[in-house]
């Protein structure tokens, strides 16, 4: 049995490893590296633990055998799992990681004694804080999660619910859960903790509800956020050091994710949380907009003519070029550009696609080399020098209403300066909005030509026009 | 004067909020993905917990209402340590700079 100690000090150096590994994300060169040394925190945190606990009985062949079931389904998902797939995917991870917590915190509840934390009904004070606020941030976690999963694969639909008294109901519980939690303390009855796990669960839910599509981004960094805070107050809990350190570095990660993405949109967390945005409620106004306003329409022919005579084009991805799995195309239109010496660069918006960095993973999976891809704040002056921008997929990121008029829902949002190119190819299936339930006002400009069509269909169709 | 040691868990966890605030405003934008789906995997240290609680058996039985979660957290835990953890390196795989050309 490895003593106290010396098992805390290599669950310090599991920790250190894991900050190396967020470290390493710094650049894509450092990144394997990083990853590596994530693996090697987790190696060590795991044998230590076996070492530490020192039973080598029957039970530990269990274990290994569980843990063995857990890696082959977590690794035929990891080999399996499609790029686009990637939101779901971290969503779902993400209720794992709360309901792991969960089961911890009920395990060290029901069996105090194994985790040094008193006798059954009389836990630690402390120790019984810690692993209710443990239980029902994972508990959170874990509903949240699974319906953002579902609205994220498409099963639920991704308008946000609401309802009236919503944000009252929310409030109520909120202070249930603290109530539950002080009445925990006093008495250690068992129906309060299970009703505190409970209550969290329907917080999960009614929190996750109200948010619609196009906020998906903050929910899932929210969550990832949730996530790490339910780590954490496990950690203290188990009065372990690399569960307190990675808590603490996951809840950052994901609550700064968070930010940026509230910040991208130009909304405040607040308003993201209370939701309801992207509700269709402009819809006649639009309509009468189409009416009114000409629109240039062109085939794949007049695109790639217009593409062959530039000197320099830059593509805008969105979410629309993942649904359409267009990025293997695309990547094949830009090669052909690129041998008939026409410089092509992609302009990434924070919040194109619906988990921060998605397009990037996208488009390094259709081996786009990285250093060809730029984010907003580095190529928006760009669109000025640029003969034509390439719009597939993306729509409200491209929108010029969010720099004009002060009374669009988007308006203050960072949005990519398209309308400055010469000319404007937009991909799309039809005239209708974008998540923002507005009117993008580009498809109206006179140097815009919208392309009505399928993203992949399309691009594949240049390619041919290319030739 | 003693200090509880649960001062020293929460300096430890305070200075590592500052850490994790100053490592992921230095991480690229375009990693942001991989990002997530790492953190994913190393919160899922919590799988300590879960080995702890699986073999704090009592003598007769391996199985008890304890150490059952204690399993199936195991479980969770290990799917998103290898999900996690492999799912990251393959899309760090599929990150490569421009061929033939460097600056």
């Amino acid at each position: 049995m490895m003593s106290a100690n010396l098992s805390a000090v290599f669950y310090l150096i599991s920790g250190i490893l894991f900050i190396l590994a967020l470290r390493g994300l710094s650049s894509p060169d450092t990144s394997r590296q990083g990853n590596y040394f994530g693996i090697a925190g987790m190696i060590i945190a795991i044998v230590v633990t076996f070492l530490s606990v020192g039973n080598f009985s029957t039970s530990l062949a269990y274990v290994i055998i569980f843990l063995i079931i857990g890696g082959a389904v977590g690794a035929f998902i990891a080999f399996k799992i499609p790029m686009t797939a990637m939101p779901e995917l971290v969503a779902g991870f993400h209720s794992l990681v709360g309901l792991a917590a969960v089961f911890v915190a009920i395990a060290a509840y029901l069996n105090p004694e194994a985790f040094n934390l008193g006798v059954i009904g009389n836990i630690k004070l402390a120790s019984l804080i810690e692993m209710s606020i443990g239980a029902a941030v994972g508990a959170i976690t874990f509903s949240g999660s699974i319906i953002a999963f579902l609205k994220l694969r498409g099963i639920m639909s991704g308008s946000p619910i609401t309802f009236s008294g919503q944000h009252f109901l929310n409030l109520i519980i909120g202070i249930a859960i603290f109530a539950l939690i002080f009445y925990l303390c006093k008495t250690q009855f068992n129906y309060i903790f299970w009703t505190l796990i409970a209550v969290s669960l329907l917080v999960g839910v009614l929190l996750i509800i109200p948010i619609g599509g196009a906020d998906m981004p903050v929910v899932i960094s929210m969550l990832n956020s949730y996530s790490g805070w339910a780590a954490a107050g496990i950690g203290f809990t188990l009065e372990n050091t690399a569960l307190i350190i990675t808590g603490a570095l996951v809840g950052s990660s994901g609550a700064i994710l968070s930010y940026i993405m509230c910040k991208a949109m130009n909304r405040s967390f607040i308003s993201v949380i209370l939701g309801g945005f992207g509700a269709d409620n402009s819809s006649d106004n639009t309509k009468e907009k189409r009416d009114q306003k000409p629109v240039k329409s062109g085939n794949a022919e007049d695109a790639a003519f217009l593409m062959k005579n530039a000197s320099s084009v830059i593509i805008v991805p969105g979410y629309g070029m993942a649904v359409a799995q267009a990025q293997h195309a695309l990547r094949e239109m830009v090669d052909k550009l690129k041998q008939n010496d026409i410089k092509v660069t992609y302009a990434i918006h924070p919040v194109a696609g619906r988990m921060p960095g998605h397009m990037n993973v996208l488009l390094a999976e259709a081996n786009v080399p990285y250093d060809e891809v730029f984010e907003l704040e580095d190529i928006n002056n760009d669109f000025a020098n640029s003969d034509v921008a390439f719009v597939i997929g993306a729509n409200d990121v491209t929108n010029p209403v969010a720099k004009t008029d002060p009374k669009s829902p988007i308006f203050g949002m960072p949005v990519l300066d398209v309308e400055k190119c010469k000319s404007v190819l937009f991909v799309k299936r039809s005239l209708s909005p974008g998540y923002a339930g507005i009117d993008n006002e580009l498809f109206y400009k006179d140097n815009t030509l919208m392309l009505f069509a399928d993203a992949k269909k399309m691009t594949e169709d240049i390619v041919k026009n290319l030739d | 004067m003693e200090i509880d040691p649960f001062i020293f868990r929460l300096s430890i966890f305070i200075l590592s909020i500052f850490i994790g605030y100053y490592v992921v405003w230095s991480v690229t934008p375009s990693l942001h993905t991989p990002l997530m789906s790492v953190t994913n995997a190393i919160s899922s240290v919590i799988i300590v917990g879960a080995i702890i609680a699986a073999l704090a058996e009592s003598r007769e039985n391996v199985f008890n209402t304890s150490s059952i979660f204690g399993f199936i957290a195991i479980i969770l835990a290990a799917i998103n340590i290898f999900g996690g953890f492999l799912v990251t390196q393959r899309m760090l795989q599929m990150y490569k700079k421009k061929k033939g050309k460097k600056k």
